[in-house]
């Protein structure tokens, strides 16, 4: 009997650590590319000719799972997967290959353990965003100083910028957040925003601001469809497709599609088809984007502006 | 003679059905061994694995485990000014835990001495299950009820802007009371029928049994329920995010905004590339979460070894 319990013994003392070489192992190949774990089921980093991964910003899925419905719907045999789970995550995800489009609100030069030269960059929309108010805060146009001002935390009231006499609230985004550094970097010129309550989704973010006296957050433009939150003039200059378009308003940022090396076989053909001017001229602006074909600007991954 | 004729077939039968039993022995064996195998592999091969990751902050990026520990400033995206001290999150963390393990504590064992002592009938038809319906319910949907009801609801009556730790507070307690209701009715249920009876002929009424001797007798198993209903509550992360405001402040008071450890992993960690500063402080605080829950898990253990009964 002792033997018997010897012997099991040691054979799950074996087994753990077969388990446990076999993880270790793993962890220990992806230290330097990541995690490849819930992508197993992606057929690894082969594109493959009639199935594809497309992963990464969830401000991006919406626009990108509606143009993969269409394209599917045009082209039976292939099989195009968009999935959400962030910018970094889909950077990251693309880089080591487990996924062949990752779709980021951000340049890949921007983000840290992203090595950008092996990526290529496709720019399929452009997205608007601004400041959403309260109604009842009494304000819809600030000047760029005042929205500084107003997220470092100098005005902590309506009333110094025309408004109603009520609190600021503001409302934030999660620190990595690729809407957080757009509007960082475009609408408050780098600054850093003072605390406030932080949200990851959009709807959330929306809900706040409009339930909250006082609140302010920012949205993309494709969030203002009703009164509940007003959209903020920057400047006296509307977030519209053609003021973005001309450069005249200055937060906006391409939404990224990256893949590893040059695109080939089914990644190119969506990659084009999203550029093709039957997505650009129904589903972009459907899904309250700017099309790439309105730009007469370009900006690099530095942020410099230049005409086309 | 006839005897000696049978004897033989009886003892191969025997001998078969020996066999046959030894297999099957072994078989069953063989197979709760595997489960059991794969269990505390899964657990060890998630401790090796999240200790690896969460290590990396200190052993790649160089940052100090005691200041990671310790400061109150949080900003990863810093660039050359980024700071990473995660005392803020541990802080709200612990206080969402303790204050609504405090609310719950009375409140569950309450109840469970109500469907335990005072009306074990009605309690078993009908207050039982209602709190197991309780358990089921997902955690993104006591979130969105405290988002549309409970946070409004703060906002026009106690000061702040609704979202606050004390949100989170009662949406933890809400979410743990089940637990620790339903634990502490097993353990009140368990006591074997001898003391209450010995308490009652001795003279005792019915509440002081109840205070003098049930629940001094079943301590350390209500005191179980407690901590794992804060188990429950420190691992929550969805719920919590949507009321606390996830601000990285230490609190001020209750009706403050506040983060806490799931809270900021959850928000930030899809945004964050892999091998990036910002993504291993996040594996970090997940290695934080893991320790600080297997502390509880053996004061769960100390306290199941003290029972008494």
């Amino acid at each position: 009997m002792k033997k018997m319990k010897l012997s099991v013994l040691l054979a799950m003392f074996a087994l753990v650590i077969g388990v446990l070489a076999a993880c270790g192992g793993n962890a220990g190949g992806n230290e330097s590319e990541g995690d490849t774990s819930g992508n197993s089921n992606s057929g690894g980093g082969e594109a493959s000719e009639t199935s594809i991964v497309v992963a990464g910003s969830s401000a991006m899925q919406p626009l990108v799972a509606a143009a993969a419905e269409q394209y599917k719907g045009e082209n039976a045999d292939a099989d195009i997967q968009v999935q959400a789970g962030g910018s970094g995550a889909g950077l990251s995800q693309v880089q080591e290959g487990s996924i062949q489009i990752g779709n980021s609100d951000v340049f890949a030069e921007e983000k840290e353990g992203i090595d950008a030269g092996t990526l290529v960059d496709h720019q399929v929309a452009v997205v608007g965003m601004t400041a959403a108010i309260n109604p009842n805060a009494g304000v819809d146009d600030l000047t760029k100083q005042q929205l500084i001002d107003i997220f470092t935390g100098k005005v902590t009231n309506w009333s110094e910028v025309g408004g109603e006499d009520q609190e600021i609230t503001l409302v934030n985004r999660p620190d990595s957040s690729g809407t957080r550094d757009t509007f960082v970097k475009y609408a408050l010129d780098g600054e850093t925003p003072a605390e406030g309550v932080t949200e990851d989704s959009s709807n959330t973010v929306k809900q706040i601001v409009a339930d909250t006296d006082g609140a302010i957050g920012y949205l993309a433009l494709s969030y203002f469809d009703d009164d509940s939150i007003v959209k903020s003039k920057i400047d006296g200059v509307e977030a519209t497709n053609e003021t973005i378009g001309s450069g005249d308003f200055p937060i906006w940022a391409y939404q990224h599609s990256y893949t590893n090396g040059e695109p080939a076989g089914l990644a190119k053909e969506f990659l084009d088809y999203m550029l093709s001017d039957e997505v650009q001229t129904t589903i972009v602006p459907e899904q309250g984007y700017v099309p790439m074909t309105d730009m007469q600007v370009e900006r690099d991954a530095e942020g410099n502006l230049t005409e086309k | 003679m006839a005897k000696a004729s049978v004897s033989p077939s009886a003892e191969e039968r025997l001998i078969l059905t020996k066999k046959n039993r030894r297999w099957d022995e072994v078989r069953g064996r063989s197979l709760v061994t595997i489960c059991a195998v794969i269990m505390i592999a899964a657990t060890i091969a998630v401790t090796v694995f999240l200790a690896q990751k969460g290590l990396q902050s200190f052993t790649v990026n160089n940052i100090n485990p005691i200041a990671y520990l310790t400061s109150a400033n949080w900003n990863p995206t810093g660039g050359e000014n980024a700071s990473f001290g995660i005392f803020p999150f541990i802080f709200g963390s612990l206080a969402v835990t303790f204050l609504s393990a405090l609310i719950a504590a009375p409140l569950g064992i309450g109840a469970a001495i109500f469907m335990s002592e005072i009306a074990p009938k009605f309690g078993k038809k009908v207050l039982q299950p209602v709190i197991e319906l309780l358990v089921g319910i997902p955690s993104v949907v006591y979130g969105f009820i405290g988002l549309v009801v409970l946070v409004p609801l703060l906002r026009d009556h106690f000061p702040g802007i609704g979202f606050s730790l004390f949100a989170g507070v009662i949406v933890l307690t809400v979410m743990i009371l089940p637990t620790v209701t339903t634990i502490a009715t097993d353990a009140m249920r368990s006591l074997p029928n001898s003391l209450r009876q010995g308490s009652l002929a001795l003279g005792a009424t019915r509440w002081q049994t109840i205070r003098k001797v049930l629940i001094p007798a079943a301590l350390p198993s209500l005191l179980t329920a407690i901590v794992l209903g804060m188990a429950r509550a420190f691992g929550e992360a969805l719920a919590v995010q949507m009321v606390i405001g996830n601000t990285r402040d230490i609190p001020g008071s209750i009706f403050d905004t506040a983060g806490t450890l799931t809270t900021i992993v959850t928000l930030n960690i899809g945004h964050t590339t892999y091998g990036s500063i910002e993504n291993n402080t996040l594996w970090s605080m997940g290695l934080i979460l893991l320790i600080i829950s297997f502390l509880f898990i053996f004061v769960v253990r100390y306290l199941s070894g003290r029972r008494k009964i």
